[in-house]
């Protein structure tokens, strides 16, 4: 790893001012994925500004949300009492996710940050343009079996590796942000953006930026709820593709639904579309195989990802089934 | 020629597909190269560096108890906490695998909490107890979960015991033992290569079912 220095901020006051201050700068939260990229060299910032002693750990209910701090570990918000009582998909996903030892340190907000796992990105030796802009896509026409089905460009067909920003976009959560002009709130689903002409911004964060928390409003699911994540073993792997999936089924109808599907696009994948034509319909496997073959409108394989092309529909059908309680 | 320089490694690949595996190989040309630098011309550069930047990068002080004795140090930020343990305090029992968080090997208790060593900075830590397999059995007696391993012979090679002892522990602590399924599935994060698996969680599942305090 290169040389840094190491600084701590203890408000979010001074993490703003000290990242302003200084370009070549970077938050430090969990480490878990910063630590993992400088090691590969793919980053090299020449400051660490250490932003865990920053109070913003804390989960509280709100009048018509909770809320959940930005430095709050995904183990803490996965077994939170108010998280399995009132957002149980969010403790699923957050679950899906790594190993129990990383669960323990990586924060929320490091965890919507976090980037792709594609295989040239992480090798500073390969064409990626996401790393180095200009120098070309090295899974393009490569090895892209992990890679994305929508939404991708010709510049970058990455995807996003996060299990909890499927759960949070499907629950319409909203990112709560500091900068130095003051706060903003940004829809979750707005937080990531597609790689279009600039893969190197994997969201909508600007320079200066810290995160602060999240907010999930308060939904009629309850349990009836599921992230169902497919991969390449058990456990401990990401998603080849993951669906979060939310329905609110009133005498066999389903009144509200959410859907979203990881693995498959550089940003969790709202699934919109689909969810309309779940409405209304009753909750049977006839109504959610018509859903997930309007989700799959628009999907386009890449030479070794394909498969994906079946397994997503697959993954939303027993998804919903499992929700549903049909299964 | 070019398959002997490709060091990336490639095991999805169809070898019989000739090309995707040159696609694949043109990309990553550029790694050959790098890989045939002279190490003398590139540790010449490095010193060079080192020097200049000796006088920005200072080293940090840190405090840290770790398996009970308390620790004043100083290090440098780069240093993970895998490292400090390893390199400057002799604790050798948490063991390096991947460096990347992805074996457990290194898995150590922060302030009580199980963690890879390897994926965090030794100064994030400061002023927290950490406590290494070095520290958990009582002196001459074992920690029960040491026992347990020995009885179910829960290893064969033993470089992933350490970690695998740590995560146990923690996953007995944090209430994930209740089931084979749950031990499985909250052991993920320490992969064993000689997969002794099978016993791991027999030996869990005894001190679970043991009820000693662990
Ligand atoms: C072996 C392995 C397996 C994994 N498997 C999975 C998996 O299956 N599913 C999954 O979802 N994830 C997985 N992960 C990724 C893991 O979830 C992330 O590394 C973790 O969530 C990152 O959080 P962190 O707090 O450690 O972030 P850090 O590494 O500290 O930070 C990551 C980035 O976020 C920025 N950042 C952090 N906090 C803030 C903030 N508050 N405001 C602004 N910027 C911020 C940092 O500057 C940095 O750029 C895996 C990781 C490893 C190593
Ligand atoms: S898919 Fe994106 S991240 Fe991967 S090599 Fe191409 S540009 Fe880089
Ligand atoms: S050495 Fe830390 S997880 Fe492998
Ligand atoms: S005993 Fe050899 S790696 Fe586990």
């Amino acid at each position: 790893m290169n040389q840094f220095q190491y600084v701590r901020a203890t408000t979010a006051k001074t993490a703003i001012g000290a990242l302003v201050k200084d370009p070549s700068a970077t938050f430090l939260a969990g480490g878990t994925n910063l630590i993992d990229l400088m090691k590969n060299g793919v980053t090299a910032p020449q400051k660490l500004i250490d932003i865990n002693p920053i109070p913003l750990t804390e989960i509280r209910k709100q009048s018509n949300s909770i809320y959940i701090g930005a430095l709050a570990t995904n183990t803490d918000v996965a077994d939170h009492k108010l998280v399995l009582q009132n957002q149980p998909l969010l403790s699923l996903a957050l679950n899906a996710g790594a190993s129990a030892q990383l669960r323990n340190v990586a924060t929320i907000g490091g965890n919507m940050m976090q980037r792709t796992r594609c295989f040239y990105f992480n090798n500073p030796d390969l064409p990626c343009n996401k790393r180095q802009p200009g120098s070309g896509c090295g899974a393009l026409e490569g090895y892209n079996r992990m890679h994305a089905i929508f939404g991708a460009s010709p510049q970058c067909v990455a995807v996003n590796p996060s299990d909890m920003s499927v759960a949070l976009a499907a629950l319409d959560a909203t990112v709560l942000i500091s900068g130095p002009k003051g706060d903003r709130r940004i829809l979750f689903t707005d937080f990531h953006r597609l790689p279009g002409d600039h893969p190197e911004k994997d969201n909508n964060l600007m320079k200066g930026e810290l995160i602060t928390g999240i907010e999930i409003p308060d939904n009629a699911f309850g349990k009836t709820v599921h992230y169902l994540k497919v991969r390449d073993r058990s456990s401990y792997a990401f998603a080849l593709v993951s669906v979060a999936a939310a329905l609110n089924i009133k005498n066999n109808t389903i009144k509200e639904a959410r859907l979203a599907m990881g693995g498959v696009a550089h940003k969790p994948w709202r699934l919109t579309e689909a969810e309309k034509a779940l409405v209304g319909k009753p909750a049977t496997e006839a109504t959610f195989k018509q859903a997930a073959e309007i989700a799959m409108q628009g999907a386009k394989g890449l030479k070794y990802n394909s498969f994906k092309l079946k397994m997503a529909p697959n993954t939303i059908i027993e998804a919903l089934k499992t929700a549903s309680g049909i299964a | 020629m070019e398959k002997d320089q490709c060091s990336v490694p490639d095991e999805n690949l169809n070898e019989n597909s000739g090309s995707s595996r040159r696609d694949f190989l043109k990309k990553s040309t550029f790694l050959s190269a790098i890989a045939l630098t002279p190490v003398s011309l590139v540790t010449a550069a490095e010193k060079e560096m080192d020097e200049k930047l000796a006088a920005v990068f200072e080293k940090v002080p840190l405090k840290l108890e770790i398996n009970g004795v308390k620790h004043a140090l100083s290090v440098e930020p780069r240093v993970t906490l895998l490292d400090l343990l390893r390199e400057q305090l002799q604790l050798t029992g948490t063991k390096k695998g991947c460096d990347h968080g992805q074996c457990g090997a290194c898995t150590v208790h922060v302030n009580g909490k199980r963690q890879n060593s390897c994926l965090t900075l030794a100064v994030m830590h400061d002023g927290k107890k950490v406590t290494t397999i070095e520290g958990l059995a009582n002196g001459a007696d074992l920690h029960p979960m040491q026992e347990a391993f020995i009885k179910h012979d829960g290893f064969q090679c033993g470089y992933c015991t350490p970690g695998q002892i740590m995560s146990a522990v923690a996953c007995i602590r944090e209430g994930h033992a209740n089931s084979e399924t749950e031990i499985r599935e909250y052991m993920s994060g320490n992969i064993c290569r000689c997969g002794a698996y099978p016993n791991i969680v027999n030996a869990i599942t005894e001190v679970k079912n043991g009820g000693q305090k662990v």
